[in-house]
């Protein structure tokens, strides 16, 4: 396997301050959730409304994105349709080409990670800037996202000083939060000024209205649509809600999940281009038809992007975003990462002690943990379960269908243990044994206790 | 009431024969008649959660033969009532037989309070308790409220053990945290398992608990196994043995 989680993640631990640091970063994130979340005394009957909503819309997802095409076009937006990254990102460039574009700011967009449009554009000489504070650190560090909200959450304020002061020419030293944000701000106006066009993603389009909404903390989005006169909006197709009114459902849940905040600072609805500008929106499939056609996978199509599932997952905590293969981490892409490709991504299902909380916390109950248990009996069908495992397994259930085998083998086992306890490091028990003792071995099975308590006769203590 | 049929999982049988006993005079101290069907082995629940449902089947088949006829099926283990109640009809497909089985299979606290509706709890454990509530019997089973969900809170095995006396239970920072077992994730993912497991047991230490109880055996196997490597004096307890000596009535 070239990407394993858990070799990844065994490095990530092996730094315990720092593995520490990170997970309690989050776990704070976690339980702001859990405050913003407790003020909406309906909390879980939004839950079932957005996941209702979501069911809804997916179930005739065909009509509303044409509704919204339709609604749009009638608004002046240009809409176009691309089955997947390639043509996502030549017709972006298109676009851009178009317009003579040397400098594009983008607002944060996890589809267009997932599409590489950056790269794309770069090698065709465009300069694309991320203009999310996060999404820039990571961009400067030459890195992926490591969280989907917070793309560089596993970075300490110490280190983007280093890397500003490497990068941007500040000063040697800086760690403090605030100034370090007013480095960035004036580096980022100086982009907003000179860019000619400008992209972001898209949170929710509403059939309804043909119109679209795209919601940040810093005012990136709107600062990078207002100043360039152009500007393009990259969204998959599971974006689409029906109506205007479903919106305050998702808003409401969207900021509480993400970060506890009753409202993220800015919620900003476009419907139509600048006076004297363009304003298009391309819609990508992306193998997310394909996601739909099954019943078991079309569920995870329903997820907002609030990360709030990472930020509660007690793995994802302690194993960093880059521990695992997709570039969606935590429970929510260790569902997308493997219903898209199994093989590439076989590690990802086994990375939960499959707890539930991403499942409990997930605004529009997406069922993940259970999502993983099935993409584990996928991976079993199809091999992709090292090979020691399987043969454990089957040796297991082997014995488990012999009453008799089960009780002579355990019993054998447990006279082992007794008798040459040393012994263990050499058996199926080594891994365990690494940081944990096993526990002692009685003498007598329940089963033997069990003969004793029925006939009435004394407990022999072992 | 019919007989209970008493499910003992594979590794309680072999490594916590105590807690079995404990459970089965609980049950019988209620004046409940329990068997203990011999030939149970395990349910399966190793294999289905690797991934191997081609191995799980045959047991949890077997699992539904043996137990079929028991107007209760009862186990002290969370986590194994959670795959016959969830997973199986999953596994086996809902046939009438095995949708009526994982309806009537209990963990033991759901059990004491939903079904026998035991409401008072006569008794004494009088030390500072850590209660480690495993996920499957918070997010599964249902057997108290989630700290993700907004729903009002509830706890069923809290409310027998907190009325024995002299018990107190101390508060921790994260009150349903996974401690990290999860079956073969315990090995899978061991660097990470660890972790979980020894940041649990400091909530514990920290909170002042002087034994942890649970009522999954499995969490709390890999939570002493930490705390014995480590030097750290926190003995784990099952709820069923802490009940063994009360009197309990509804």
């Amino acid at each position: 396997m070239i990407h394993s989680h858990p070799d990844k993640a065994r490095a990530f631990v092996a730094d315990d301050e720092r593995a520490h640091w990170h997970d309690k970063a989050l776990w704070f994130v976690r339980v702001k959730r859990d405050r913003g979340a407790a003020t909406v005394p309906e909390w879980e009957a939004l839950r079932t409304a957005a996941e209702g909503i979501k069911a809804h819309t997916l179930s005739r997802l065909g009509a509303y994105l044409e509704e919204f095409e339709a609604k749009a076009a009638a608004n002046g937006i240009q809409v176009h349709w691309a089955r997947d990254g390639e043509e996502h990102n030549r017709i972006v460039h298109g676009i851009l080409e178009r317009h003579r574009v040397s400098l594009l700011v983008k607002s944060k967009s996890m589809l267009t990670e997932e599409l590489h449009l950056n790269p794309y554009l770069e090698a065709r000489g465009i300069e694309v800037v991320d203009t999310d504070l996060g999404e820039r650190i990571v961009q400067l560090a030459g890195e992926p996202p490591s969280h989907i909200v917070m793309p560089a959450i596993h970075r300490k304020k110490e280190e983007i000083g280093e890397l500003f002061h490497e990068k941007l020419g500040t000063p040697k030293g800086l760690s403090d939060p605030t100034v370090l944000t007013g480095k960035a701000r004036v580096h980022l106006r100086e982009k907003f000024l000179s860019a000619q066009a400008g992209l972001t993603g898209v949170n929710f389009a509403i059939a309804e209205t043909g119109g679209f909404v795209v919601v940040t903390n810093e005012g990136n989005a709107d600062m990078g649509t207002t100043l360039p006169r152009v500007h393009v909006a990259s969204m998959g197709i599971e974006k689409v809600i029906p109506r205007l009114a479903d919106l305050g459902v998702f808003l409401r849940l969207l900021a509480r999940s993400a970060t506890g905040q009753p409202v993220s600072s800015y919620t900003t609805h476009f419907h139509a281009p600048l006076p004297g500008g363009e304003l298009h929106v391309v819609i990508v499939d992306s193998g997310r038809s394909q996601m739909l056609s099954e019943a078991h996978r079309r569920k995870a199509l329903s997820c907002i992007r609030c990360g709030a599932c990472l930020n509660t997952c007690p793995v994802y905590r302690r194993s960093g975003g880059y521990s695992y293969s997709y570039l969606i981490p935590g429970p929510i892409g260790s569902v997308l990462g493997p219903h898209r490709d199994l093989a590439g991504h076989a590690s990802l299902p086994f990375a939960s002690s499959l707890c539930g909380s991403c499942t409990d916390v997930c605004p529009v109950k997406v069922d993940l943990h259970h999502q993983l248990l099935v993409l584990r009996q996928e991976a079993g069908e199809e091999k992709l379960i090292p090979l020691g495992k399987r043969l454990g397994m089957k040796a297991a259930a082997f014995a488990m269908a012999r009453p008799g085998l089960f009780r002579a083998g355990g019993r054998f086992a447990r006279w082992v243990l007794r008798a040459a306890p040393g012994l263990a490091r050499f058996g199926p028990a080594a891994v365990w044994l690494r940081g944990r003792e096993l526990p002692e071995a009685p003498r007598e099975s329940f089963a033997d206790l069990y003969d004793r308590e029925t006939a009435g006769k004394p407990e022999e203590r072992s | 009431m019919g007989k209970v049929g008493l499910f003992i999982p594979c590794y309680v049988d072999q490594f916590f024969p105590r807690v079995g006993l404990a459970t089965l005079r609980v049950l019988r101290g209620l004046g409940l008649e329990v068997e203990y069907p011999r030939d149970q082995t395990c349910c399966g629940q190793p294999m289905y959660n690797t991934g191997c449902s081609r191995e799980a089947r045959p047991l949890a088949e077997r699992f539904v033969r043996l137990f079929a006829g028991y107007e209760a099926v009862v186990a002290p283990s969370a986590s194994c009532v959670s795959m016959v109640k969830l997973h199986y009809p999953e596994l086996l497909g809902g046939t009438d037989e095995v949708r009526r089985l994982a309806g009537r299979t209990f963990d033991l606290s759901e059990y004491l309070v939903d079904v026998v509706k035991v409401t008072r709890v006569e008794g004494e454990y009088a030390k500072k308790v850590g209660l480690h509530r495993s996920c499957h019997g918070i997010r599964e089973l249902r057997e108290s409220s989630s700290s993700e969900r907004m729903d009002a809170p509830f706890d069923k095995t809290r409310q027998l053990v907190s009325q024995l006396r002299g018990i107190e239970l101390v508060e921790l920072d994260r009150p349903d945290e996974c401690c990290g077992f999860g079956g073969t994730f315990a090995v899978t993912e061991e660097a990470v398992s660890c972790m979980m497991g020894r940041d649990r047991i400091a909530d514990h230490v920290r909170a002042g608990a002087e034994v942890i109880a649970g009522y999954d055996m499995s969490c709390l196997m890999h939570l002493d196994g930490l705390a014995r490597r480590d030097g750290t004096k926190l003995p784990i307890v099952h709820v069923a043995e802490m009940l063994e000596k009360a009197r309990l009535s509804r």
